[in-house]
C-alpha cells in the first residue's frame, strides 16, 4: 500500500506559478480526487508526483507498506493514465494486452490472469479483437486503465479520465474505481474538472490557480460550508476570498 | 414570424445502410433554453448538424428561423446559427480582436454595424481587457465568453453551445450560465448538447435521445418525477461488502444503481427502508438527479 506526503510544493514555468506551496497528504488505499477547474495545477502536481516533472522547490515524501521508499523504487508500483493517451487505433484490445504486457515483461501465466480479470472488470471480454479506434469514448478511456493496470500497480494516478464520456460511461468508470479499490486496495489518485464527480471520492484536495483550497471528506466539507455541492463550495470560497 | 425557431419534423438521416437519426421530430420555442442530450452515438452530431446546415437529411424537414433546409440554401440557414464549442471555437494564436474580425468576416458582418455589435456583445460580458490580448492567454473564464461574442457577431436568432462550461471554474460558470439567461430573456434560442447533467439542469426543457431516436422529451423535472415516481434514497455502505452481498441487497430492489462509494436505491415499497438495508447502509432520502433519469431512461438496469 502506498501513500504520498506533499510539503510546501510550488512550481513555476516561466512566468507562470502553476503550483504554490501546495501541501497534502494521499493517503493509502483511498479514492482521493483532485477537484479543480482548468489551470488549477492538477496535472502539474500529477506529473510531479511520478516525477515526469523534477521537485525542485519542496518535498514529497513516498511511503510503501508504512516504510519510506524512494521515487525511483516506488515508481514501478505507480499506474499513470494521462489525459491523452498513447494507444494505437489499429491494435485491438487484446493486442494492447500483449503489447504492454512485453513491455513490462510481465511473466506470461501472470500475464494471463491479470489480463482476465481486467477484462472481466472493464467489461471488455466481449470487445476483445475490436480495434481501439473503434471502441467508444468511454470504452476507450477503459482500455487505457486496463493498460495501466496491466503491471498490478499499487498506485494509479488518472488526469481526467471521464473528460468528453458520457453519463453512462463515466458512473461505469467510477464503479469500476470502487470495485478496483475495493479488491485490490491500491490507492487512486484522479483529477476531474467535473465537480459532480468530488461527491464520488472518498477524499477530495480542492484546487485553484495553484492553490489548495482545502481538502477532506467530500461529505464533511461539503456540511463545514453550508452548501449542496462543490460548485457552491467553490463559489463561496471565492466569494470569502 | 413563427412561435418556433426550429421545426424538425419526421427527420432521418442515413449513412450508407446506417441509419443515424430515426424519424425524429421536435420543435423550440423561440427563447427557450433547450438541452440535447445522449449518450456516445446517439445520434446528436448528427441531429446538430442537420439544424446548422451542415449536413442534408434523408427524409424529413427541418425549418430554422422560418427558413427551411434545401439544397444550394444552406447559407440561409448557417447565417442564423451561432455554434460555439468549448475548445475549438477561437483561435489561440490571434488575438481577441482578431478572432472576432475572422468571424465577422465569416459572416460578412462588418463597419459600424460589427463595431457597434462588437461594443455591445463586450459590454454584455463586461470585458475589461484589450482587443489586442491574445487567446492564449486569457483565463478559460474569459475564453469562453470571448467566444460566445464570435457565436453572435451576425447576430444569430438561435445559438448552440456544446459542452460550454467544461472546465471552466464553478464562479465562471455561473456568469456565463447567468449571460445565457440574459441572451434567452432577449428571445435568443439557446440549444445546449452536453455530456454533463448539472449544465442539462440549466434548461427549460430538455431531449433525450438513444439509438437515433427521441425517448424522452420535457422538463427536467418532469422528466426526474416521471421517471421516478416513488422515493429514491442514497445509501452509503457502512463496511465494505462482497459482490455476494451486494448481489443480494440488488435482488431486493426496484432500482439499485452505483454513484461512487454510494448507491441509488428505490425499494418496492414506496418510502419503507428494510431493516436489513438500514443495518448495512446509512440511508437518506434524496431527490432523482437529472443524470439517474438519463441512465434510467438510456440504460434501464440492463448495465448494473
Amino acid at each position: 500500500m502506498i501513500s504520498v506526503e506533499v510539503q510546501h510544493l510550488s512550481r513555476r514555468f516561466k512566468e507562470i506559478k502553476a503550483l504554490k506551496d501546495v501541501s497534502l497528504c494521499f493517503e493509502a488505499g483511498m479514492i482521493h480526487g483532485l477537484i479543480g477547474p482548468e489551470g488549477a495545477g492538477k496535472t502539474t502536481l500529477l506529473r510531479t508526483l511520478l516525477g515526469l516533472l523534477d521537485c525542485k522547490e519542496g518535498h514529497i515524501l513516498y511511503q510503501k507498506d508504512d516504510a519510506p521508499i524512494t521515487l525511483k523504487k516506488v515508481r514501478a508500483h505507480i499506474a499513470y493514465m494521462p489525459e491523452k493517451q498513447s494507444l494505437y487505433g489499429d491494435l485491438s484490445v487484446r493486442e494492447h494486452l500483449h503489447f504492454f504486457k512485453d513491455l513490462y515483461g510481465i511473466p506470461p501465466q501472470e500475464f494471463q490472469q491479470r489480463a482476465d480479470v481486467l477484462l472481466h472488470l472493464t467489461r471488455l471480454e466481449k470487445f476483445k479483437d475490436r480495434a481501439a479506434r473503434q471502441l467508444s469514448g468511454g470504452m476507450y478511456k477503459k482500455l487505457g486503465l486496463m493498460c495501466a493496470l496491466l503491471r498490478a500497480p499499487q498506485m494509479v494516478l488518472l488526469d481526467e479520465p471521464t473528460n468528453g464520456v458520457d453519463p453512462i460511461s463515466r458512473r461505469e468508470f467510477w464503479a469500476m474505481l470502487h470495485e478496483l479499490r475495493f479488491e485490490k486496495n491500491i490507492t487512486i489518485i484522479m483529477a476531474t474538472a467535473y465537480m459532480d464527480e468530488a461527491e464520488r471520492c472518498e477524499k477530495v484536495h480542492l484546487l485553484e490557480g495553484g492553490n489548495v483550497i482545502d481538502s477532506g471528506v467530500p461529505q464533511d466539507l461539503m456540511r463545514r460550508y453550508a452548501v449542496d455541492n462543490f460548485d457552491e463550495l467553490f463559489i463561496k470560497k471565492a466569494e470569502q476570498a | 414570424m413563427t412561435d418556433f425557431i426550429v421545426e424538425v419534423q419526421g427527420l432521418c438521416v442515413q449513412f450508407g445502410s446506417f441509419f443515424a437519426v430515426k424519424d425524429v421530430s421536435f420543435c423550440v420555442p423561440r427563447g427557450e433554453i433547450f438541452g440535447f442530450l445522449g449518450a456516445n452515438g446517439a445520434g446528436k452530431t448528427t441531429t446538430i448538424r442537420v439544424i446548422c446546415g451542415l449536413l442534408p437529411a434523408t427524409k424529413g424537414s427541418v425549418i430554422v428561423d422560418g427558413e427551411p433546409f434545401l439544397p444550394g440554401r444552406e447559407d440561409r440557414i448557417k447565417a442564423k446559427v451561432g455554434y460555439m464549442s468549448q475548445r475549438f471555437t477561437l483561435y489561440e494564436d490571434l488575438t481577441v480582436g482578431e478572432n472576432l474580425d475572422f468571424a465577422a468576416m465569416l459572416h460578412q458582418v462588418s463597419g459600424a454595424l460589427y463595431k457597434q455589435r462588437k461594443e455591445d456583445l463586450f459590454a454584455m460580458i463586461q470585458f475589461n481587457r484589450t482587443e489586442r490580448t491574445m487567446v492564449a492567454d486569457l483565463p478559460s473564464g474569459t475564453k469562453q465568453q470571448v467566444a460566445l461574442v464570435a457565436s453572435l457577431i451576425h447576430d444569430p436568432n438561435l445559438v448552440v453551445l456544446d459542452e460550454p462550461t467544461a472546465g471552466v471554474s464553478p464562479v465562471s460558470r455561473q456568469k456565463f450560465w447567468e449571460l445565457i439567461h440574459q441572451l434567452a430573456a432577449k428571445g435568443k434560442t439557446i440549444f445546449v448538447t452536453t455530456h454533463y447533467m448539472d449544465e442539462a439542469e440549466n434548461c427549460n426543457r430538455i431531449v433525450l435521445m438513444r439509438s437515433g431516436e427521441i425517448i424522452a422529451l420535457g422538463t427536467p423535472k418532469d422528466l426526474e418525477k416521471e421517471t421516478f415516481p416513488k422515493p429514491m434514497f442514497r445509501l452509503l455502505p457502512k463496511s465494505d461488502l462482497s459482490t455476494e452481498q451486494l448481489k443480494n441487497f440488488k435482488e431486493q430492489c426496484e432500482l439499485f444503481m452505483p454513484y461512487g462509494r454510494y448507491f441509488h436505491v428505490i425499494f418496492p415499497k414506496e418510502g419503507l427502508v428494510p431493516p436489513l438495508f438500514q443495518e448495512h447502509f446509512s440511508v437518506e432520502s434524496i431527490a432523482p438527479s437529472l443524470e439517474d433519469v438519463f441512465i434510467q431512461k438510456v440504460e434501464g438496469d440492463r448495465s448494473w
